[in-house]
């Protein structure tokens, strides 16, 4: 176990290399940069000092040199022109856009992320658990049908709809207005319990429009497990041997049916990133979403690179959990992996 | 056993010997029907079983009607995809109606009245219970061009002469809703479709070698593909059509679209071709092949793959509406599709704010084509999973 642990680590440092290059190759992909786009901006309307600072800067942050080179910079195995200073050194760059150190424009946020997509699986969870095994055990029952029926219905109506809706009617029924993840008066301040039921009670809506999106797959899978484990002989057996239904339930089947919910962490994470960043950008969350998305369209490079590589790193975690969840959890799981031939 | 009556009477049973002709397979007969069962080719089988599954039938229905739309969205549209109607701007939906004051007239709308409310500073359309407007079925309207080549002007139905017709309602050009999804859906539809070809192809081919091969080359490609996939969608989407040229033409953009989504979407198939391989390749008729010379590629392509080409083809069909929503998504946040392409998510991209859901709430609508097929390619694919295992 200690052995798997130890060189499931090890591949992650591989895996976020990748990433972190693709993700800065895909972000460098538009022609130019946001400073170049400034000094264009500038030099039409004539503006000598302002250029001149303009072209300090460029320097002093290296974006006049190659593209390679701005990478091993930005990861920090490269000295720039401050020295060895990038990811690895934690340092995470400068939003030319806020005129501040990225890690302080997105140090909140990104915890907020967090707290929102950890208490989206929890709540996805908690809708598909109950579901799938009732779907399971009445299959084809109307209870099957309608239930599975609620699951596709999440799955199917785009995320960002759902959430305007919800917020209209939570608007108009309830008064609450809840754009945002709290109350305007506590951004900016230090966490606190008042800060953090304000998060609370904004939450809600977030977490059902991108948790519903997820409950129905994960429902199916559960359901279709459970199923697979149903119909095999040892079930029958205890069946014939008069084991009461509830207690057969609970002895195996559904131990076994269990692993895809921890396996799951790992398909789930990426899309409930991806579905609070859409969200959030129509809710006008203070998570990543609509930073992202604006870095994205003003060339932010670091802004949107620390954005995405955190992104990730929540990502790659959440796998390397689940694995390890898995392993400890089905001893039938081969950690060796890979057939000899 | 006919003549076993014979010594029944007796009370003792004669010894007896049937003089018929000795068949050894005469108890195994089948009956007619299970030796069709039994005949059947595998295909034939999933055809039975998918038949079975009604809810999956009735969505195969839906998306075939949807897609024959594509052909004709011109003729189904009642107005051109542009057209602006400056006296109907943000016009609610109109009701069709078939009773006019009790008597039948047939299918017509009542005409708007519109006032301006001077307070609010918004027009104010209610229907005109005094201008009934019959509506038109195979006439003449908007002028097109079918496809883009041939021109035509013959509708399906079409709003009375001088009248409006208006199902949906119109947005903030006066455009009629319902025409514009009408044409959408030809973008929408065939967005999914492309990218799904790109990952089909990317995830058989390295899917097939991970799983064939196994070994390093399986290792170096299933961490590959753990990277892909840990890579959160979206917001790679995001960047990658951020990066797409802002001077590329709509077309160029909507091709480029479709492969960023496709580029994505593989590392799920490629897991399950690579782990039906593994298990498959140890199977004898595999190994037989093996045994007798065949190359890596002809086992893979003619002996291993067409065993679970079903499955492939119900996990496909169910990452075609995830396709179709992340298009919608991308749109709605304007780094997708760009008008004049006009894709269901272009339209949605008029939805952006609250205002719209509580003043214009038919410009939401586009959401219900959305809904319906990516319900029915769930419901398609769910049928198509179910059969693809036949002799379960």
């Amino acid at each position: 176990m200690l052995a798997y642990t130890l060189r499931r680590l090890l591949i992650m440092i591989p895996t976020l290399l990748v990433i972190s290059f693709v993700t800065f190759t895909i972000i460098k992909l538009p022609p130019g940069d946001f400073l170049s786009n400034q000094i264009a901006e500038l030099q039409s309307q004539g503006d000598k000092a302002a250029l001149e600072r303009v072209e300090f800067m460029r320097k002093q942050f290296g974006l006049d040199r190659p593209f390679i080179e701005q990478y091993a910079t930005w990861v920090g195995i490269w000295p720039g022109p401050r020295g060895f200073s990038g990811l690895l050194q934690g340092d995470w760059g400068w939003s030319f856009e806020h005129d501040l150190p990225v890690s302080d424009v997105i140090g909140d946020r990104m915890l907020l992320s967090f707290i929102l997509n950890f208490t989206v699986i929890l709540f996805t969870w908690a809708v598909a658990f109950p579901i799938g095994v009732y779907a399971a055990t009445h299959q084809y029952s109307w209870g099957d049908h309608g239930l599975t029926l609620f699951g596709y219905v999440g799955l199917a109506t785009p995320n960002f709809l759902f959430a305007l809706v919800l917020m209209y009617f939570a608007n108009v029924q309830f008064g609450l207005s809840i754009g945002g993840i709290m109350d305007p008066e506590y951004l900016d301040q230090p966490w606190s319990w008042a800060k953090f039921g304000s998060v609370l009670s904004h939450l809600w809506i977030p977490v059902i429009v991108i948790g519903t999106s997820g409950t129905a797959g994960m429902i199916r899978r559960l359901r279709a497990n459970l199923l697979d484990e149903l119909q095999k002989q040892y079930v029958v057996t205890a069946r014939a041997k008069g084991m009461p239904a509830t207690r057969l339930l609970l002895k195996y089947p559904l131990r076994m049916s269990l692993n895809p919910f921890i396996a799951d962490i790992g398909n789930l994470l990426p899309s409930v990133i991806s579905g609070s960043a859409i969200v959030a950008v129509v809710l006008s969350l203070q998570t990543s979403g609509p930073m992202l998305l604006e870095a994205l369209r003003s060339q932010d490079q670091y802004l949107a690179g620390s954005f995405l590589m955190f992104l990730a790193l929540l990502t790659v975690i959440g796998m390397f959990i689940s694995d390890l969840l898995l392993a400890a959890l089905d001893p039938r799981i081969r950690l060796t992996g890979g057939a000899a031939k | 056993m006919s003549g076993a009556d014979s010594g029944a009477s007796t009370g003792r049973i004669e010894h007896y010997v049937s003089k018929d002709p000795f068949e050894p397979h005469s108890i195994e007969r089948l009956t007619p029907e299970q030796e069709r069962f039994y005949r059947a080719s595998q295909w034939k089988i999933m055809w039975w079983k998918f038949r079975r599954h009604k809810i999956a039938v009735i969505s195969a229905w839906i998306l075939a009607a949807f897609y024959a739309s594509i052909f004709f969205s011109e003729f189904l549209a009642p107005y051109d995809l542009h057209t602006r109607d400056a006296r109907h701007i943000y016009a609610p939906p109109q009701q069709v109606q078939l009773f006019h004051e009790g008597k039948f007239v047939g299918p017509f709308v009542y005409g708007y009245s519109m006032q301006l409310n001077l307070q609010t500073m918004k027009r104010e359309f209610k229907p005109d219970e005094s201008r009934v407007q019959p509506l038109r079925f195979f006439c003449s309207g908007d002028e097109y061009e079918f496809w883009g080549m041939v021109k035509g002007s013959f509708h399906f139905v079409c709003p009375a002469e001088g009248g409006t017709f208006f199902l949906f309602g119109t947005d903030r050009l006066g455009r009629d809703v319902l025409s514009r999804i009408i044409y959408g859906t030809r973008i929408s539809l065939t967005v999914g479709l492309l990218g799904i070809a790109v990952s089909f192809l990317i995830g058989i081919v390295l899917g097939g070698i991970s799983g064939y091969y196994g070994g390093w080359i399986d290792n170096v490609i299933q961490r590959f593909i753990e990277m892909v996939r840990s890579f959160p969608e979206l917001p790679l989407w995001m960047a990658l059509s951020a990066a797409l040229p802002v001077t590329w033409s709509p077309v160029w953009v909507y091709f480029g679209i479709t492969i960023i989504l496709g580029l994505l979407d593989w590392p799920g198939l490629a897991r399950a071709v690579r782990s039906k391989l593994l298990a498959l390749r140890e199977e004898d008729f595999a190994q037989a092949a093996v045994l007798m010379g065949a190359s890596p590629g002809r086992v893979i392509g003619r002996h291993l793959l067409p065993s679970f080409t079903s499955h492939l083809i119900a996990s496909l069909t169910l990452s075609v509406p995830s396709m179709i929503l992340g298009e919608t998504a991308l749109s709605f946040l304007g780094l997708g599709l760009r008008p004049p392409v006009t894709s269901w998510g272009v339209l949605l991209n008029e939805a952006q704010n609250i205002n719209v859901v509580a003043l214009y709430p038919w410009l939401m609508l586009p959401v219900l084509p959305v809904f319906i097929i990516v319900l029915a390619f769930n419901f398609f694919g769910d049928g198509l999973r179910d059969a693809a295992d036949p002799y379960k």
